[in-house]
Formats: C-alpha cells, structure tokens, sequence
C-alpha cells in the first residue's frame, strides 16, 4: 500500500486520472470500431506536432515570468521565416532549416522587446503577456495584407497582393522530418524524423538549463532576490529567457507546418497559447517550476485525449460530431488545466 | 483541589516527516498561568511539536501526527489553525506573517476589525460593514500596551525594523480577547537585548493574569529568568523536564547538545599594521535600519564587530556596502575603489555577506541544499563549472558541487536528510549554516556576517563562531560581524563599533567593560528608537 501510496504522489492524482482516462479510451477504441493503429498513430504525430511550442514555456517558466501567454509572438516570428523561405524560392526538405534560419532573427528582436516589456511590468507578466499575443496577431493581421510578397502560391490569386488565410507547403517542406526514417505498419504510421527532432530540440533546452546560465535562470525564478545578492543580473536573465521561448515558439510552428501540411496567417497563431498552456499544466508543471518530463508527459496527455476523445465518441454515438467534440474536449481541459494553475511553494 | 485537569496536556506525541523520525512520544503538562521554556538544538523538533499544537496544514499535508492533546481535559486535535485560535491558542511563529503594505494596527486587528453598520449592511450582509477606525486605533493601542513597547499603530510593517515586527505579532496574539495559551517561537531571536527585556516583563504580567506561556528561545539566560518549567528536547525526545528553580544554564547546555561545552577563552586582543578596508562617508537608504553618516577603518587580518540597537542602522552598514540598498560613500579595499550599488561589483571585489534576513535573501527556499551553496560561487567564480568546447558551453558539475556541499554538512555538522534536501525543510539554525556555508565557499578576502547566530542553539552557536575565527586565523579572512548580541561580539571580536541613529558613536577594543559598550548605545538614543 505504502508503495502505491508513494507512485500517487509522485504522479500526481490528476495526471493519474488523465493518464488512466486516456488509456482507457485506447482500450475502447477496437469495440467502437476505431482502428488502434490510426488512433496510436494520430495521437504520436499530434505529440510531435504541438511537443515543442509546449516546450517554448519552459524557458519563461524557470526564470520566473510565468507562462508565455505572448507565444503568437514566436509564432509569428516563425510565419515570418517560413513565408520568406517560400518567397525565395527554396524548396525541398532543406527549405524547412532555412525557414528556421530565417524565423530567428525575427525570434531575437521580438523576444528582446518583449523581454524588455515583461521586465517592466514584475508581477503581472502573465496579463501583459496576453495582451503581447493578442495584439501582435491583430497587428499582423494588417501586415500580412500590406508586406510586399510576390510568390504565386502565397499572394491572393485575383488582386496580386496580400497574402492568403492558409498557404500549402506541399514542394516545400512538407513532412520533411515526419518522413525521415518512418515506419509503417498497416495503418500505423510513425514519424520518427519529427519526434526526432523534438527530442534533440528538448535535449537543447534541457542541456541549456544545466550550464551556468541556465542555473542562473532557474535561481532568477525561484528566489530573484537570491539571485541579485549572488551578482546575477536579473533583467538580463529574463529577457534571455523570453528570446529563447519566442525562438522555440517560432521553431515550434514551423515543426507543426511540415506535418500539418499549411501555413496558417492571420487568426491562426491566435489560439495557440491556450492549449499549449493546459499541456505543460496538465504535465505537472507550476507557474515557477517546470521539467522537460512535464512538457513530454502533458503534450502526450493533452493530445492524446484530444485525439481519442472525439474518434470514440463518434462512433459510439453514430453522428458526426466530431468537431463540436473535439472543441468542448479542448476548451474544458484548458479551463480544468487553469484551474490548476499554482504557484510554487511561495 | 478545584481543577485538577492542567491547562494543556499533550501525550505520546510522535511525528515523521516521510519517515524521518522527528518527534518521538513527546509527554508533558502545562498548569494555568504557568511558563514553560521550552529548549533544544536546532532541529530539535520544537517547532514541529508547537505547530501539531497549533494545527498548522504542514502537519496534515505531511502525514498527521500520533499521540493526543488535551485542553483544559478535552481531547483536541486541531484541523487548522483557526480552531486553536478558537479554543483561545495563540502562536507567534518563527517566522513572521504580517503583511507588509499594512499598518501595526490594521495587522493587529487582522479578521477581528472594529466595523459599524451602515445601510449596505442592512442589503448584503455583514461583509459592508464599515471600519471603526477609532475603536480599532483605540484596541491596537491597548494590545501594543500590553506588550509594554513604545510602537507606533500607523507605521507600515514594510517601514518596521525587525524588532517591531516582532512586537507588532505578539500584540496580534495579546489582542484576542479570550486568549488561554500563548506559543512564543524564538520572539527574542530577533530583538536587541534591552527591547527582549521588555517583552519578558511583560510575559511575566501576562503570566500573573492566568495566561500560560510557551517560550522557546535559545537564549538560556532568558529562559532561566523567566519560565517555570524547562522542558529540554533533544533529537525529538524529552531528555530533561524540571522546575526552572531546580536547574542552571550550563547543565541545561550540556543537556541539550549531549556533551559538555568548554568555554572558549577569548585571546587578547591582537595589533594589526595594514589598513584593508576603509568606508567614509557612508549613507545607505535601507527602511528601518537607515544609515546617515558612517566612517570606519578596518585592518587586514583583523575581526571587526558592529553592535548597536535594533533600528540605529547597524545593518544597513553591510546591505549598503554589498549593493542590496541604494546609498553612497566610499569603500576602498586594499587601495582600490569599490563602487556601490552593485552586489556584482562587490562580490568581484572579493567581498562576501551572510545576510541577516535569510528566507529573502540568504536561501533558495525551494532548492536542493547543494544548489544553496555552491550558487553564488559558481556565478561569481566560475566554480563547479566544466569547460565544453574549449570554454564555449560552462556546464554544472554535479558531482563537484555535490561533494562541496556533503563537505560543508559534515564539517558545520548541519542537521539534514542530505544534500538534495529542500532548503525549506530544514530547521531555522541549520538553514543558517547553509548560509554561513554559501560564503565560506567563495573564499571571501573580506566577510560581512550579519546576525550570524540568530536563532541559533548554543551547540550551533559554538561551532558558527568557532568556524569564523578558524577561518579567520587560517585563511586570513577579515570579517566584520554585525551582531545584536553584545557578548557574542566580545567574545570574537577585536574592535567593536556601536551604532546609534545612523551613525558610528565610538569604536573601542573588544576587552573593554561591557558597561562601556552600554553607555554608548545608550548614550544619545532612547530605547525604541529608530522609528521615524
Ligand atoms: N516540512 C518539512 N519537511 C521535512 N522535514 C521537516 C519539515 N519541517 C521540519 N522538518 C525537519 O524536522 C526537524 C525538526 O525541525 P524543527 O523546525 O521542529 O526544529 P527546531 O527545534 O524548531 O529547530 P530551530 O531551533 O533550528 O528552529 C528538522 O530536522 C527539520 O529538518
Ligand atoms: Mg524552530
């Protein structure tokens, strides 16, 4: 009993509950006539898909500024870079590095402004943050229509100018990592490149968090005071972890393209705090403490439930319902993941 | 023979914390009206049994505890500490919990605020009930009374010394009307020793009214003028439990730490030739403990101690210096001009500082203990650090830091589960050695140690001050030691300066009478000074 006593605590209830919920929904899944493999597969690539703009949170988290509500920020940056890949012309799995290239000196500038904004307003980060994110994607609203793009597969076909809603990446980089050594076995398909690719990404944060920096990070968000008494410069501590989560935000997006198949302009990044916030929350992590262990397990937890939920349901019900689902699943876990959201022991 | 049940009863209590053993079948009685001192050595477990007492959540949150309390005869066992308040329990924790945005008065009358009616009241009930101003000023005013201290009601906590903090928590407890059993942890820990003098008095009057009192301090001179009963604890058993008129300091000393404790004589005091570091003009904008005008010259070598009152601005000297508060001035060390204003500039310097406040600003409360030490060396000195890729990438070595921190736990002997221990967990002296740990660890050329023994037990204290001085006269470390207790600094010291109202009112030898020290504390400020 003192045995599991202490696996419920280290998991935590509600992680255990999810977690248990999820695989229950697997095991479900044959009666209701959902195939497993689809299933197990959808639920990896989503996984892989969304892992590392759950990670952008972590950076942020660990120097003490909160959860990174202004994540559209990166991920604008990151539109940025892939819309001028496309516009110059690269093509082929290569273009997806390039776009990467390209998104990060945006990521530097806006993470350094914002960084800077943040280090102004101590204490309300979070509200200041949403507010960053939501009027960033208002205001490149009007430029995507006003930035002098010219590519016939981006511009809007009848004016010439202004760029459309969704812009397809099929001859650029589309799957150029998910097909990288993937395997497929009847309907399962599982793309290694990509969960690849995340692993190294999360890798890069984790080893960044054990130099001095990152050490210097981690003591800036659990005691700032401490901190400034050792000689570390605070400001500077949270504006390097503000550029670092713009950046993986915007190399986040740029992940999610290539399996998804499209760019998304305009509303697009407007939403995409949201779930990657209940991730990370529903992962285990705080507003002050957050582990690379949180972001793997909530970015399975989240996306997995998002994704077996509706299929199941569906089929048990016979009606197509799947969308109304999938946004209730959605929106009630983001509401259940805020309600948990807590400070650490301070 | 009318009641012969006592006041309070607490039987077999026992308590772990995830199966380390902190209390073992703790038994003992309290009569009505009765003082019980209450002593042992850091992690003792004193703390933990008066929060059991209190029904504070740690003890729920972590696996309950054993045993039974009884009040007044009754079985109780409080949920929180709401229902020990009810029964007419008050506990002045450890640590302070005010709030700092709000005045004396308001902080005393937390919950319990004079309110009139007014005609939203009549529409939504009692929470529109308006503030009685006078009458609260009028209640805290008579609480702060009972205290016997000079406080001001509408001072801001964040503007108080620490002295008046303390005063303010216990007028919170002395407010509650219908208060039976009053727990003090460590209240005198933080107080100069004319402000402890006052508030034994009027424990002693509290006393006299039927209230009985729970005392814990590590000043045994203290307990032993005030309590009637002293319950010694040592590793969370009850080793000794006798009417105070039957005992005297040094066995109560020896009971606790186990062994007995040589005094350390004190040499006589050296000459030095070099001066190392030479502050003049200093001011220092630090709330509470402001610093006007301060100049002094310490030697190369030399143990320079600080005293003074609480408020005069003896602390703001070291925060000053070490860049935690605004001021100005000039500090040379060893012929070079430091700047001020920067604790990076200062600790580049080769100065270190174990500061008085370490909850704040001494310790990563939610950190492993081996992060605590090695963190201010490893930014500063490039410590514990391994070079990847020539010196591009500075990655922490574990191991290294690991193997300094068990170091420093075995050598100041600081009481834990090990290094990967949350510095929140451990008790109130031993998270000071991590502090004193933290500086010694940087090797310092000039060491500031603020209140280095506060809350301390004398076991503990022995060996802090022992450290210091070898450090001192092995490494050649010149140390400057701010401290409220005037003895302490008799002992280690060889110059001693007194500060009074921002200013240095005399540096003398450490072998002078104490009386001397006295006079020029006493000399030009009142007691409760300090307060603007
Ligand atoms: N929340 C906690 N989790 C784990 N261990 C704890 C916790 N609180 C206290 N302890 C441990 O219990 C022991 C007793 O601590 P306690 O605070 O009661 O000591 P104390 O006698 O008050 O010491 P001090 O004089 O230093 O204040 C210590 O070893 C401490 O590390
Ligand atoms: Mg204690």
């Amino acid at each position: 009993m003192k045995y599991l006593d202490r696996i419920v605590e280290k998991t935590g209830w509600p992680r255990l509950i999810i977690g248990l919920f999820l695989f229950s929904l697997f095991i479900a899944a044959p009666f209701a006539q959902v195939k497993i493999g689809t299933s197990l597969s959808d639920t990896l690539i989503r996984f892989g898909m969304n892992g590392i703009m759950v990670l952008a949170l972590v950076p942020m988290i660990h120097s003490g500024c909160g959860l990174n509500f202004g994540l559209p920020l990166g991920i604008i940056a990151g539109l940025l870079g892939a819309t001028i890949t496309i516009e110059l012309g690269a093509t082929g799995a290569a273009s997806l590095f390039i776009a990467i290239l390209a998104a990060t000196p945006f990521a530097l500038v806006f993470g350094w402004g914002y960084g800077n904004l943040l280090n102004r307003v101590k204490g309300n980060e979070m509200m200041i943050a949403t507010y960053v994110g939501f009027s960033s994607v208002a205001f490149m609203c009007m430029m995507w229509l006003l930035l002098p793009y010219s590519s016939p597969t981006m511009v809007w076909g009848y004016e010439g100018v202004g760029l459309r809603t969704t812009i397809s990446v099929e001859g650029f980089y589309l799957h150029a990592l998910s097909n990288f050594l993937a395997v497929r076995i009847g309907t399962f398909f599982l793309p290694t490149g990509m969960l690849l690719f995340m692993g190294f990404v999360c890798f890069l944060v984790w080893a960044f968090l054990h130099t001095k920096t990152g050490t210097a990070m981690t003591a800036v968000g659990s005691n700032p005071v401490f901190a400034r008494a050792s000689g570390v410069n605070i400001d500077r501590m949270r504006t390097i972890s503000v550029i670092l989560s713009t950046w993986l935000g915007a190399v986040g997006i740029i992940v999610y393209q290539q399996s998804f198949g499209f760019i998304q302009l305009y509303m697009g990044p407007f939403y995409m705090a949201f779930p990657a916030v209940a991730a990370i929350l529903i992962g285990g992590a705080s507003v002050n403490k957050a582990s690379i262990m949180n972001v793997l397990i909530g970015a399975f937890l989240f996306q997995g439930i998002l994704t077996m939920t509706p299929s199941v349901m569906n089929s048990i019900i016979q009606m197509d319902m799947s969308e109304v689902i999938r946004i209730i699943v959605s929106n009630g876990m983001i509401l259940y993941a805020l309600t948990r959201v807590k400070k650490g022991a301070h | 023979m009318k009641d012969k049940s006592p006041l309070l009863e607490m039987r077999n209590i026992s308590k772990d914390f995830f199966g380390n053993s902190v209390l073992k079948d703790v038994s003992f009685k309290l009569e009505k009206g009765e003082i019980l001192g209450l002593v042992g050595e850091n992690g003792a477990g004193k703390t933990t049994l008066m929060k059991i007492l209190f029904g504070m959540t740690v003890i729920r949150d972590t696996g309950g505890y054993s045993g039974e309390i009884f009040l007044e005869g009754k079985p109780v066992s409080y949920k929180t500490p709401f229902e020990a308040l009810d029964d007419g329990i008050g506990m002045v924790h450890q640590e302070f919990s005010l709030l700092p945005g709000f005045t004396a008065a308001e902080n005393i009358l937390l919950n319990r605020e004079s309110t009139k009616n007014n005609f939203m009241t009549e529409l939504f009930g009692d929470r529109m009930k308006n503030l009685d101003r006078k009458d609260m000023r009028k209640r805290a005013l008579k609480a702060i009374g009972k205290v016997g201290v000079q406080l001001h009601e509408d001072m801001l906590i964040s503007d108080m010394p620490v002295g008046h903090k303390q005063f303010t928590e216990i007028a919170r407890e002395l407010e509650k009307d219908n208060i039976k059993l009053l727990v003090l942890d460590e209240p005198t820990a933080v107080l100069a020793e004319s402000e402890a003098e006052i508030l034994l008095k009027s424990m002693k009057k509290l006393s006299s009214e039927g209230i009985s009192i729970i005392f814990i301090s590590h000043r045994l001179r203290e307990i032993i003028n005030i309590t009637d009963k002293i319950l010694i604890l040592r590793d969370g058993r009850i080793i000794q439990e006798k009417p105070t008129s039957s005992t005297n300091i040094s066995e109560i000393a020896e009971a606790m730490v186990g062994r007995e404790l040589e005094v350390s004589k004190r040499e006589d005091v050296r000459v030095f030739d070099r001066t190392f570091l030479s502050v003049s003009r200093l001011w220092v904008n630090m709330p509470g403990e402001t610093v006007r005008d301060v100049s002094f010259d310490v030697n190369e070598g030399e143990i320079f101690g600080i005293g003074g009152l609480a408020g005069q601005g003896k602390l703001g000297i070291p925060n000053g210096i070490m860049g935690l508060f605004p001021g100005g001035g000039e500090i040379i060390l060893d012929g070079k001009k430091i700047g001020l204003n920067s604790p990076r500039i200062a600790l580049d310097s080769g100065m270190a500082f174990v500061s008085e406040d370490r909850r704040d600003v001494g310790l990563l409360l939610d950190e492993p203990l081996d992060w605590n030490i090695s963190f201010t060396a490893m930014q500063v000195q490039n410590k514990f650090l391994k070079p990847i890729f020539g010196n591009l990438i500075k990655w922490r070595d574990e191991k290294a830091i690991q193997n300094a921190a068990k170091g420093f736990i075995d050598a100041l002997e600081i009481k834990c589960t090990g290094y990967s221990q949350k510095a929140q967990e451990l008790s109130g002296g031993n998270q000071q050695k991590i502090c004193l740990a933290k500086a010694f660890i940087v090797e310092p050329r000039v060491l500031f140690v603020s209140e280095p023994t506060r809350g301390i037990d004398v076991g503990a204290k022995k060996i802090v001050l022992d450290t210091l001085i070898k450090n001192n006269r092995e490494k050649g470390t010149t140390i400057i030691m701010i401290s409220s207790e005037l003895e302490e600094l008799r002992s280690v010291c060889d110059r001693i300066a007194i500060v009074d109202e921002g200013k240095i009112a005399g540096i003398l030898p450490a072998t002078r009478p104490a009386a001397d020290f006295g006079l020029l504390m006493l000399g030009t400020a009142p007691v409760s000074g300090g307060a603007e």
